[in-house]
């Protein structure tokens, strides 16, 4: 069993297991910590940069996702520098892929669109790459726009450790990295495919569609994997 | 083997070497090979066969002797005779001169600042060693410490030696490589793994495949001597694929140590039991990061995870992991050989013993050298380098590759060691030493770095993948001098943000040549951008009046 502990978040006295993250305790006092690579039900990664946080005697910001609860930790969410940093990732994120909310099946249900919200991102100082980018349309039901995709690898963890058909993964590395279907074959082709759809559910944009949406149409649903996960845990 | 019978090999061989008046060692690093030093080898073995030399002169080939701007280096021992620039004919010439005078035209003298203000310890044999024999290794003596630990001393002891030595990583960031043992050591853990980091991917550095190529021994002696101490049963020597000479030296220093019972089952006559295995990189930077090479060994995609937890505790397949540089394991055997007294009488209060560097671009004597930490910066580019070539005037030296800085000549007389340079905006590195004169356009050079962290970058996350590809398109943009005073602010910016949220140290490393350019050469951003001219003359800037004229 673990230990019970006792620490601060932003100067707020909190309890939680050794076991738990400081994301988990945030969320659970409801305090906000923005995230994007983080699913609940999926493994962490630490990836997205956005849920960084400040840890008193520690010099470097460390993911709140990956970070277990010590006794006496004083941690801080909110630094103005923090807020930068956050603000910063998402402009990152906007210009590295293709984002047009207005034409964009997602639009008013994608997290992307919302956190640039929340977070006060009103404008993007950097110069846009503007990659050309493709559209995998082979599937029968589903729609990948890689335009859309900002590499949180959700779909990844998903197929490969939910679903167990390790469909997707990432092909080349840096800025040139983008995720894959199989062997980067069409997405149609991919034989390990079930077609499950779980992939669609977990993408935070609209890079990862159901075919058949207008714009602003698609809705996502997450709550399976909570129910998928406490099931599992129940029957071990 | 059994401890008895080390002395044994060792006479035999010494003996056998003894039949022969004359040694002759052809460098056989890649160096040296790529200027056809197997050539003259060859050559030599044919003379000496036709002349009927076979039973006075002995030639093998041996180790880089640091010199690489002069060679391909031969050697004349027990003579000490040191030849350079030897060409395929000079093969009859210096087999002529054997009992007589050396070839004047060929001597490189031995006395020379560049090998006399050197201190070496991880290449003590320099070059005077045969990297393919164990006998020969064993007979200058290599093993005595491992059987010595195996037989005398309790792993508790021999961390604490290594502790008390003082030694710190190699790989960079210095970290005391005595606590990292211990911590492993202390892990609780079925197995335990022992990882040597081969893959040295900064541009400009060799050392690491310099000792890997020559005393592959001296690297599985130090990494078995650390898995007794830590209690690891398997140990993995992770070698970039780009050395494919290192690989094949160790694959057969592997070999031949399994054949007289020093890596294997009951090691030396005891129960230690300890086997190494060769993994190769596929070619991506990032794998020189602890994690990111432990995924590389389990077979998976070559990223960093977050820390902690860290190796010592979960690393390869989960179980507590010791990583260390390969400089770092081939200290250890002198450590044991000679005690702590020997070994903390060398380098700083802080910083002991010695580093390895390779000395690159502007400078009279490339190659590598060994010098005792503490020494400064001017004497191991005055002297020991030879200084600037071509009456150039010297501008900045750049250390710890990708994620170091540049040093200006004003700091000349700093003391090298891992804490000053740390203070002056870089760091230690692995030791990647890359000279400046006046020609170079340090603009051009931060973007140069850039663009190598740009598209080694693993692409996991976003302020490492993105964030170097925006600075790197924003130095772009200064270096052809399109670029506003604004944009140097959004560089410096992003810069601020990458180092502080990267995941890993390659992206929290990546802004610090931009970083490091601007704290001392600033002036020549400006002229980019405010004068529209790049004072070293390297970036092309079109005015438009020459565009539309």
């Amino acid at each position: 069993m673990s230990r019970v502990v006792t620490l601060k978040i932003n100067d707020q006295d909190v309890s939680g297991r050794e076991d738990e993250t400081i994301l988990e305790l945030a969320r659970e006092n409801g305090i906000f910590v923005p995230t994007l690579c983080h699913l609940e039900g999926l493994s962490d990664i630490g990836a997205c940069r956005l849920c960084l946080i400040e840890i008193k005697g520690v010099p470097k910001l460390m993911p709140a996702c990956v970070v277990r609860a010590q006794e006496g930790m004083e941690v801080y969410t909110e630094s103005e520098r923090l807020k930068k940093y956050r603000r910063m990732v998402i402009e990152l994120l906007f210009v590295e892929g293709n984002h047009v909310c207005s034409v964009c099946v997602s639009n008013g249900h994608c997290e992307l669109q919302y956190l640039a919200q929340k977070l006060g991102v009103d404008h993007i100082r950097l110069e846009y790459r503007s990659p050309k980018r493709e559209v995998d349309a082979s599937h029968e039901r589903f729609v990948l726009d890689h335009n859309r995709c900002i590499l949180c690898t959700r779909c990844v963890r998903v197929c490969g450790e939910v679903e167990g058909a390790h469909t997707w993964d990432l092909l080349g590395r840096g800025i040139q990295s983008r995720v894959i279907t199989d062997l980067n074959q069409p997405w149609g082709d991919a034989e390990s495919c079930t077609s499950c759809g779980k992939c669609v559910q977990v993408c935070p944009t609209g890079a990862l569609t159901a075919k058949g949406k207008a714009v602003g149409e698609m809705t996502k649903h997450q709550g399976f994997l909570t129910t998928l996960a406490l099931m599992r845990e129940n029957d071990r | 083997m059994i401890a008895e019978e080390l002395p044994k090999i060792a006479a035999q061989e010494q003996e056998d070497q003894l039949q022969f008046k004359h040694h002759i060692f052809v460098c056989s690093g890649t160096a040296c090979v790529s200027a056809h030093s197997d050539q003259i080898q060859a050559a030599l073995e044919k003379d000496i066969e036709e002349r009927g030399l076979g039973h006075v002169c002995s030639i093998t080939g041996g180790g880089c002797r640091g010199l690489c701007a002069s060679g391909p280096m031969v050697s004349v021992e027990p003579q000490g005779i040191l030849y350079q620039g030897v060409k395929v004919e000079d093969s009859a010439e210096i087999l002529d001169s054997l009992n007589s005078q050396p070839v004047k035209r060929l001597e490189c003298s031995t006395e020379a600042p560049f090998f006399s203000r050197q201190k070496k310890i991880v290449l003590e044999y320099a070059g005077k060693l045969d990297p393919e024999r164990i006998e020969a290794y064993i007979a200058a003596g290599g093993y005595t410490a491992l059987l010595k630990v195996l037989t005398e001393m309790t792993p508790q002891q021999v961390i604490e030696q290594i502790t008390r030595s003082g030694l710190r990583g190699r790989g960079g960031a210095g970290y005391p490589t005595g606590l990292k043992w211990s911590t492993v050591a202390k892990a609780q853990g079925e197995h335990k793994y022992v990882i040597c980091n081969g893959d040295e991917g900064d541009p400009g550095a060799f050392m690491d495949r310099s000792v890997m190529e020559d005393y592959p021994f001296k690297i599985l002696e130090g990494m078995t001597i650390a898995a007794y101490a830590v209690g690891a049963d398997q140990g993995y020597v992770y070698v970039r694929a780009e050395y494919p000479l290192a690989v094949k030296r160790l694959k057969a220093a592997i070999r031949q140590a399994q054949k007289n019972n020093l890596l294997g089952n009951n090691i030396g006559g005891t129960t230690f039991n300890f086997q190494i295995d060769v993994r190769l990189g596929a070619g991506a930077f990032v794998c020189g990061e602890e994690t990111a090479l432990i995924a590389s060994i389990e077979g998976k995609r070559g990223t960093p995870r977050p820390r902690p937890p860290y190796p010592a505790e979960h690393g390869l397949w989960g179980c507590p992991t010791l990583i260390n540089n390969v400089e770092s394991y081939a200290n250890i055997t002198p450590i044991i050989r000679n005690g702590t007294d020997w070994y903390t009488a060398i380098g700083t209060e802080k910083s002991k013993g010695t580093k390895v560097f390779s000395l690159t671009g502007t400078i009279n004597n490339t190659g590598l050298i060994e010098v005792p930490m503490g020494i400064s910066l001017r004497e191991i580019i005055f002297d020991i380098g030879g200084g600037i070539p071509n009456g150039k005037h010297f501008k900045a030296v750049q250390t710890g590759g990708p994620s170091g800085g540049c040093i200006p000549e004003q700091y000349l007389d700093i003391s090298v060691d891992y804490d000053s340079l740390l203070h002056l905006g870089t760091y230690m590195g692995s030791g990647g030493m890359i000279v400046m004169d006046e020609t170079s356009c340090m603009v051009d050079v931060a973007r140069y770095f850039m663009e190598f962290c740009m598209s080694e970058s693993c692409g996991k996350c976003v302020p490492c993948r993105v964030g170097t590809a925006q600075m790197y398109d924003l130095l772009n943009k200064i270096t052809k001098g399109e670029a506003s005073l604004d944009d140097l602010a959004m560089l410096e910016e992003l810069a601020e943000m990458v180092k502080s949220t990267s995941l890993c140290g390659l992206g929290q490393g990546a802004p610090t040549p931009v970083q490091s350019t601007l704290r001392y050469f600033r002036d020549e951003y400006l002229a980019h951008i405010v004068d529209k001219v790049c004072p070293a003359g390297v970036c092309k800037i079109y005015h438009h009046a020459e565009v539309f004229s």
